[in-house]
């Protein structure tokens, strides 16, 4: 009974067993904190990735008339679409809940953009990107390039288009998620199709809040 | 006598319709510990693909039902990116997609060859009716396994 506790205080005593218990006790300590971390950090309503990698960058032709650049908006979050002007339902819908968000966020959404990339180089010029999205929200930013511009960032973000001819017109098959990417350039996730505005309130709360 | 015992016979099958009818509407889903519905793409999967071998990662239709396994996780154990369901996933990267409504869920997804996936999510078995359904569906896919 009695040797326990002298053989703990020597040991503490001992400067290379108190530096044994000051690392255990950091080494619990940091364990409780980065636990805690987890457990409050509140899910997101998208898909995640984890880990998540850097968003490719890219330049492209802004639908303002300057170059896009994924990486001059560093410090806000992007809501990253892929879509066509002359799309009848997917880009529509998708682009009015974004609208709704942005509204529905109030001030903070000055630190959320939105970027909607064209996958029909062909037709949408810059200037019609600008004038699609400004019906949506004038914040919206449009992005167009040349067709191999646009494969490649298609290819860098698993983006799928496929033309469908229709007679003497043609429409784009395309994939209709919008990509979640934070305020250090991180693709952190996925927003499937079909989700709420309020869905993504909570998931630009969550993100902008970091 | 023929029908009385016939009788008793319809008897015992009515009780015993009823108990197993009522014990599916009314006891508890045995909840799994994890909500996560696990994928995975093998190490060498790319590698097998390009020696020819129609390698069968994901099936053509997830089945899910909310508040019992209603996250979708796929991982990429492989050594390329994989096009994954819905998403483009790096070597060693996970994807992980919670679904809180009760749809069915069309993805473009090329390791499949018809380029589509379906995930179909139930609504959570909380009354008696949709629990017996969810019984029936999982001895039902057991039964086909």
């Amino acid at each position: 009974m009695t040797s326990r506790p002298t053989t703990t205080r020597r040991n503490f005593q001992h400067p290379k067993g108190r530096r044994a218990v000051l690392g255990l006790l950091c080494a619990i300590g940091l364990a409780t904190l980065s636990a805690s971390a987890g457990a409050a950090a509140p899910a997101l309503k998208a898909g995640v990735f984890d880990p998540p990698r850097v968003a490719p960058d890219f330049s492209l032709q802004g639908s303002g008339g300057a170059p896009l650049k994924l990486s001059d908006y560093r410090g806000r979050v992007v809501l990253l679409g892929f879509g066509f002007t002359s799309c009848p339902d997917v880009c529509p819908t998708t682009l009015s809940v974004l609208a709704a968000a942005r509204k529905k966020l109030g001030a903070a959404a000055s630190d959320a953009q939105v970027i909607y990339l064209t996958v029909d180089p062909e037709r949408d010029t810059a200037a019609r990107m600008k004038q699609y999205l400004g019906t949506f929200d004038p914040t919206f930013v449009g992005g167009t390039g040349t067709v191999d511009q646009m494969a490649a960032v298609r290819k860098d973000y698993g983006i799928q288009a496929e033309k469908k001819v229709f007679g003497n017109n043609y429409m784009v098959a395309h994939s209709s998620y919008v990509y979640l990417i934070d305020r250090k350039g991180a693709l952190r996730a996925l927003m499937p199709y079909g989700h709420t505005p309020d869905d993504y309130v909570h998931d630009l709360r969550v993100l902008l809040s970091e | 006598m023929k029908s009385r015992a016939g009788a008793a016979i319809g008897g015992a099958f009515a009780v015993g319709l009823l108990a197993i009818l009522g014990w599916a509407g009314f006891a508890p889903i045995d909840k799994p510990a994890s909500r996560e519905e696990v994928f995975e793409i093998p190490q060498g999967t790319w590698a097998r693909r390009m020696a020819g071998d129609l390698v069968d990662i994901l099936p053509n239709e997830i089945r899910l039902t909310l508040g019992v396994n209603d996250v979708l996780l796929l991982r990429n154990l492989d050594d390329v990116p994989q096009t994954f369901g819905p998403a483009l996933m790096m070597p060693g990267q996970s994807f992980r997609l919670p679904f809180e409504v009760a749809s069915e869920y069309q993805f473009a997804c090329t390791a499949h060859a018809s380029g589509q996936m379906t995930v179909i999510v139930y609504p959570e078995p909380s009354t008696p009716w949709r629990r017996i359904a969810w019984r029936v569906r999982e001895q039902w896919s057991k039964l086909k396994a």
